[in-house]
């Protein structure tokens, strides 16, 4: 009795420990699989893109058509370059606007906030950062767009009816700002208090502190934080359509109405799309996008892996 | 402590409380003298209150909330809680060095320049370099590092970090050195390194030392301070404090009995102090002190 019993454990320990080791070999497999079916997914939308804009390719040269302001695909005009350049300048416009506020900001919140004041206003960014862009696009139709056409453009001696590139570039700066100051928040948390301590404790002021010790040790996570913020606007579709004003012409200011890459895919894709060429425009424009997007952040990775080793701590 | 003729650092009933969501007495009503040019190790069982002590001495602390601090500390006649924010003077003159060797985000040069940057201590470059090197050379590290002074100073094992750290807070020229349990997080070899040159520190700066180990308070220490729960137990000069301890609470401590081990980690109120104090002594918190020490 007691021996059947001792066998029929030892049988069940062992096929208990097959069944473990089959689980442990399969497991490689499916989240192999996973990891695979992702890089799959990737290489089906570039091929697919790459593959759908070779009529455009096929017809007429890359060059000419990135430096050519004519858009206008009944006539089989692609210049790109008003898209181009609407989308560089809201890119660079909302970073100028919103990275000094978002690192500032998040310098206050990590470490100058204490106590209730900090959980409010970290709590609000925190909302504010969750809130869909298609919100800020309808409150800015509303708030934004006759403030800058009735004040902020004629103060600068433009006149326009107050939709167009400063006003998208005001409001994704809006958008984008709370989410960057909510990750460079958390870089600079994240930091040990002994590199508080030890700037501190040869004398150094809380602000010495922050500029030469925290902002660099917490320099790559606020970089990445950043960076984000970047590829957000650079891809920013529903706010650039709502509020740029839908031209396609190179913009003569800041305040000029123009066009950026996503918004031509969107304002065009309508009724343009039964032309087979301007479909292939269309979709080449998201080449661009995404080929941008990659080599912006292969790059940053090279910049952060820099960083990193040279801010270590 | 026994010699007060040439005393720097003296602490006036001193006392921290922690007032989060529940209030911890970390130090209770301290009053002592640390001697110039002496070393004073602090000891005790973790959580005990030895870091937070050891941390309002120059008002480090601070940068926590909720602490609340009465008392006072005063260095050569003069209070450093006479501010209601700490000066970088009282820090320049009191120096402090964390359990954990953190470099700062700099290189191994800019490291030990940080402070003499900061307060603009120097003359020329040349005279920079020079201070740097004699740092270098102060804590034994200058041989080991000098071909490589611009790589970052994290690059460097954690024993010479240790001695880097050392090498930062002495080129501002403190008064006073506090470290903060420097050689627990040390592998042996780069503990005795940096031992000796505590060692050889301590004859022309007052150092106050925290530490668990009783061997190295032993090896170090000119004067010992036994901390128990937030109150200080015993302060003697540490050949009277180890051969011919004044209360049962210490003879069990330095004798390693298992009074004081039952004492030290039975009380909720011990864990009370090792919560509150947060960061305080987590890595000691790990280790029974008492049979840590045989």
């Amino acid at each position: 009795m007691a021996g059947s019993t001792g066998t029929e454990s030892a049988t069940d320990g062992s096929g208990r420990l097959d069944r473990r080791l089959l689980v442990e070999r399969l497991s490689s497999y499916w989240l192999g699989g996973a990891g695979y079916f992702a890089i799959a997914l990737f290489a089906l939308i570039v091929l697919t893109l790459l593959y759908q804009s070779l009529p455009l390719l096929s017809e007429y040269s890359v060059v000419q058509m990135l430096t050519t302001s004519n858009w206008d695909p009944a006539q089989n005009e692609f210049g790109f370059l008003p898209a181009i350049v609407g989308t560089v300048y809201v890119t660079l416009l909302s970073m100028a606007m919103g990275t000094p506020i978002a690192i500032l900001a998040a310098i206050y919140i990590a470490e100058y906030a204490e106590g209730r004041t900090k959980t409010l206003v970290s709590s609000l960014i925190d909302v504010l950062a969750a809130i869909p862009s298609v919100i800020f696009g309808l409150v800015a139709l509303i708030v934004v767009v006759p403030l800058v056409g009735d004040y902020v453009a004629p103060a600068f001696g433009s006149d326009t009816t107050g939709l167009g590139i400063f006003t998208v570039s005001l409001v994704m700066a809006i958008v984008v700002t709370p989410f960057m100051i909510s990750l460079s928040v958390e870089s600079l948390e994240a930091l040990p208090d002994e590199l508080r301590e030890s700037s501190l404790g040869v004398g150094a002021t809380k602000w010495e502190t922050i500029r030469s010790v925290l902002l660099r040790a917490a320099g790559p996570g606020i970089f990445s934080a950043i960076l984000l913020g970047f590829g957000r606007v650079f891809g920013a579709t529903i706010v650039p359509a709502m509020l740029i004003g839908g031209q396609t012409q190179l913009p003569d200011s800041l305040f000029a109405t123009g066009q950026t890459l996503p918004t031509l895919i969107v304002n065009d894709f309508g009724e343009l799309m039964s032309l087979p060429l301007t479909q292939s425009a269309l979709i080449f424009v998201g080449v661009m996008l995404v080929v941008v997007v990659w080599l912006f952040n292969f790059g940053a990775m090279l910049v952060r892996r820099r960083l990193q080793r040279r801010w270590q701590y | 402590m026994t010699e007060s003729t040439d005393t720097t650092l003296i602490t006036d009933d001193l006392a921290v409380t922690y007032t989060g969501n529940r209030t911890v007495d970390a130090v209770e009503g301290v009053s002592l003298e640390f001697s110039a040019n002496r070393l004073t190790a602090i000891i005790g069982p973790s959580g005990c209150g030895k870091s937070t002590l050891l941390k309002s001495l120059n008002r480090l602390h601070e940068i926590q909330p909720n602490v609340e601090i009465t008392g006072d500390v005063r260095l050569n006649g003069e209070s450093i809680y006479d501010t209601d924010e700490p000066t970088p003077e009282v820090r320049r003159r009191i120096g402090y060095v964390p359990q954990k060797p953190t470099p700062l985000p700099l290189s191994i040069y800019e490291n030990v320049a940080y402070g003499l940057r900061i307060h603009g201590d120097y003359g020329s470059t040349e005279e920079l370099d020079e201070r740097v090197e004699s740092y270098l050379r102060k804590v034994n590290l200058w041989d080991e590092v000098k071909d490589r002074l611009d790589a970052p100073g994290a690059e460097l094992s954690t024993g010479q970090i240790q001695r880097l750290c050392l090498a930062r807070s002495l080129a501002v020229e403190p008064d006073v050195l506090l470290c903060d349990e420097v050689t627990s997080a040390l592998d042996p070899i780069s503990a005795e390194t940096v031992e000796e040159t505590l060692a050889d520190l301590k004859d022309e700066y007052t150092i106050v030392m925290v530490t668990h180990s009783m061997d190295q308070a032993r090896r170090l220490a000119d004067d010992v301070v036994f901390l128990y729960l937030g109150d200080v137990v015993e302060a003697n000069d540490a050949e009277s404090f180890f051969t011919n301890p004044q209360t049962e609470r210490t003879k069990a401590f330095v004798g390693g009995s298992d009074t004081a081990a039952s004492g030290a980690t039975g009380g909720n109120e011990r864990d009370d102090h090792a919560a509150a104090a947060g960061t305080d002594d987590a890595d000691g918190a790990r280790t029974d002190p008492v049979r840590a020490e045989r």
